[in-house]
């Protein structure tokens, strides 16, 4: 029942913009006692998704395929892996808790009645779930490791990549779980944006494989950018310029996915 | 810093959609007051709550919290306030202790100053020894303590209390009005919104009626009630034939009647020489029928 759309300039110029550091501490935090109570969930889901992707496909398919794009396939797919890991560990938490939160447990009109904007409570959310995405790619290249991937040095890099990737992915999950108005809808959100990015991403195959419409919707996929710039650092498959253009789309997202993820939350707990 | 009004409201609009929430109401809550916003379901009184908050934004008109104007500086004005809402939105997925902890960190409470302000935050809340126990498994009661609790942790100048005893049974209903009182003591202003009549009465030094988003009265409860219907009315219980009768001699004198169940009241009627009733029962006239007198709906 809302009089103006997310993005009217009316709303716009209302919405506060105001980060502070310290409330977006403040918001990790809770981040952080929440999980303190839940870490074991958390543990076990991202031990086990790399292992079984490479088990699946690392054996499976590796016993078919021996070269990709100048790497052996599993360097190709635990690069594929990670990412993946990334996008997975970042979307779905935010995606979920955008709605359960604000719709079932009304926690955000809780947060509201302190002086906490909605900009920092998007911000403080999405870059806890950052911090845990690096936790998960970390853990899916120790995996990789142990399954016999011998990376580069820029695999050091790793981190920081998830960090930056995962917040923008926590953002769209932010924003799609704004807009969700019951849980029948999440379907939209996992076939219609999260499948097709996951696959349409050069994760498990190269992108040159696909159809040309899809091929433009992999141009478009930032998991896609985000799978080159870990293969660049994993192992300096792609010349510093590639690899410079896709750092700059994963940022332009990062930055696009965080307005927008403000402007529909604001717009979902604001009347 | 002294200021006559904590909040003032001018001509405050808000529509959704079709749906007309709150009708150019203009109101004004002095500082240091208990003000009670008192109206039945659909009058508008949470939409004003989250107006006053900034959790919703006005089409019309202006909205002056603590000297903030909203929405602009409802961040701002957030720090001064406590807000104790209907709905419960405590923190599910974490303890007691922990729920207030993360509030104090929101409210800038000062590191220092932190563990003892959520040590008497458990202790107004008489959860001390349930520091550690998850939300979820709390009793109705204790979480509307918390609420309570978490409200006013950072000892704010203004608490919002959105129909703050609603579903609770009598014994913990006494024991919150015991704790609206103590803030009210302490010279915080409180505005309450409630449906029930005792609560308004009881708590409010003025109250506020509301009906279909607009400002029906504003006095004290005894300003109100002697303004508008005397100090006492009659009532009639019997048959329905009966009360049809008293209604059609009340009308014809020009007095208001309302019915509540089986009784019928007559209100105004404080020259009682017009009827000849039999089994009429005398009792004090309350914020009740200034209701009925005033909107012609009922409060509940």
């Amino acid at each position: 029942m809302r009089t103006l759309s997310a993005f009217h300039p009316d709303r716009i110029r209302g919405t506060s913009w105001v980060v502070s550091p310290e409330v977006v501490a403040a918001l990790v935090f809770r981040e952080w006692l929440v999980f303190r109570h839940v870490w074991a969930s958390v543990a076990f889901g991202s031990l086990l998704e790399p292992v079984t992707y490479f088990v699946a496909f690392g054996y499976g398919y590796g016993a078919l395929v021996s070269e990709l794009a100048g790497l052996s396939y599993l360097e190709f797919i635990a690069t594929g892996t990670i990412a993946i890991g990334v996008l997975f560990s970042s979307i779905f938490p935010a995606l979920i808790n955008g709605y359960v939160r604000r719709r079932v447990q009304g926690l955000y009109d809780g947060l509201l009645s302190a002086p906490v904007s909605v900009a920092e409570l998007v911000t403080g959310e999405s870059l806890w779930n950052a911090l845990r995405v690096t936790m998960v790619a970390l853990i899916t290249t120790l995996v990789a490791v142990l399954f016999g991937v011998r990376f580069g040095p820029g695999v050091l890099l790793v981190p920081v990549i998830a960090i930056v990737a995962g917040f923008g992915f926590a953002c769209a999950g932010a924003a799609f779980g704004a807009m969700m108005r019951s849980a029948h809808q999440f379907d939209f959100v996992i076939v219609g944006v999260i499948v097709p990015m996951f696959i349409c991403a050069g994760t498990f195959f190269p992108i040159e494989n696909l159809p040309t419409a899809l091929r433009i919707v992999a141009l478009i996929n930032p998991l896609y950018h985000c799978v080159e710039i870990l293969r660049a650092a994993a192992f300096g498959v792609t010349s510093a310029a590639t690899t410079l253009g896709h750092i700059a789309v994963v940022v332009g997202f990062d930055a696009f996915a965080w307005v927008a993820g403000v402007l529909l939350f604001r717009n979902a707990v604001i009347d | 810093m002294s200021r006559e009004h904590a909040i003032v409201l001018r001509a405050v609009l808000k529509r959704f959609g079709s749906l007309t929430a709150i009708d150019n109401l203009s109101l004004d809550v002095p500082s240091g007051a208990c003000v009670g916003l008192l109206g039945p379901n659909g009058a508008g009184k949470s939409t004003l709550m989250r107006l006053l908050t900034g959790q919703a934004i006005p089409d019309g008109g202006t909205i002056d919290v603590l000297g903030h104007r909203l929405p602009a500086a409802a961040r701002a004005a957030r720090a001064r306030c406590g807000v104790v809402p209907q709905a419960d939105n405590l923190d599910e997925e974490l303890t007691v202790a922990e729920n207030l902890l993360v509030y104090a960190r929101l409210q800038r409470v000062p590191r220092p100053d932190r563990p003892k302000a959520v040590a008497d935050a458990l202790a107004l809340a008489r959860l001390t020894d349930r520091a550690d126990t998850p939300t979820d498994e709390l009793s109705g009661g204790m979480r509307r303590r918390l609420l309570i609790a978490r409200g006013t942790l950072h000892r704010p100048d203004l608490v919002l209390l959105d129909e703050p005893t609603v579903g609770l049974d009598p014994q913990i209903r006494y024991d919150l009005w015991t704790q609206i009182e103590d803030l009210k003591a302490r010279g915080v202003t409180v505005l309450l919104s409630t449906h029930y009549m005792e609560e308004a009465e009881r708590l409010s030094d003025v109250v506020a009626i509301m009906h279909t988003g607009r400002l029906a009265a504003y006095g004290s409860p005894r300003d109100l009630i002697d303004r508008h219907i005397g100090t006492q009315v009659i009532e009639f219980s019997g048959s329905r034939g009966h009360l049809a009768g008293v209604e059609q001699q009340a009308r014809d004198a020009g007095l208001t009647t309302r019915r509540a169940g089986s009784s019928l009241t007559v209100l105004g009627a404080d020259d009682a020489g017009i009827f000849a009733p039999a089994h009429p029962v005398r009792r004090a006239a309350n914020l009740e029928d200034v209701f009925v007198a005033l909107t012609g709906a009922q409060l509940a």
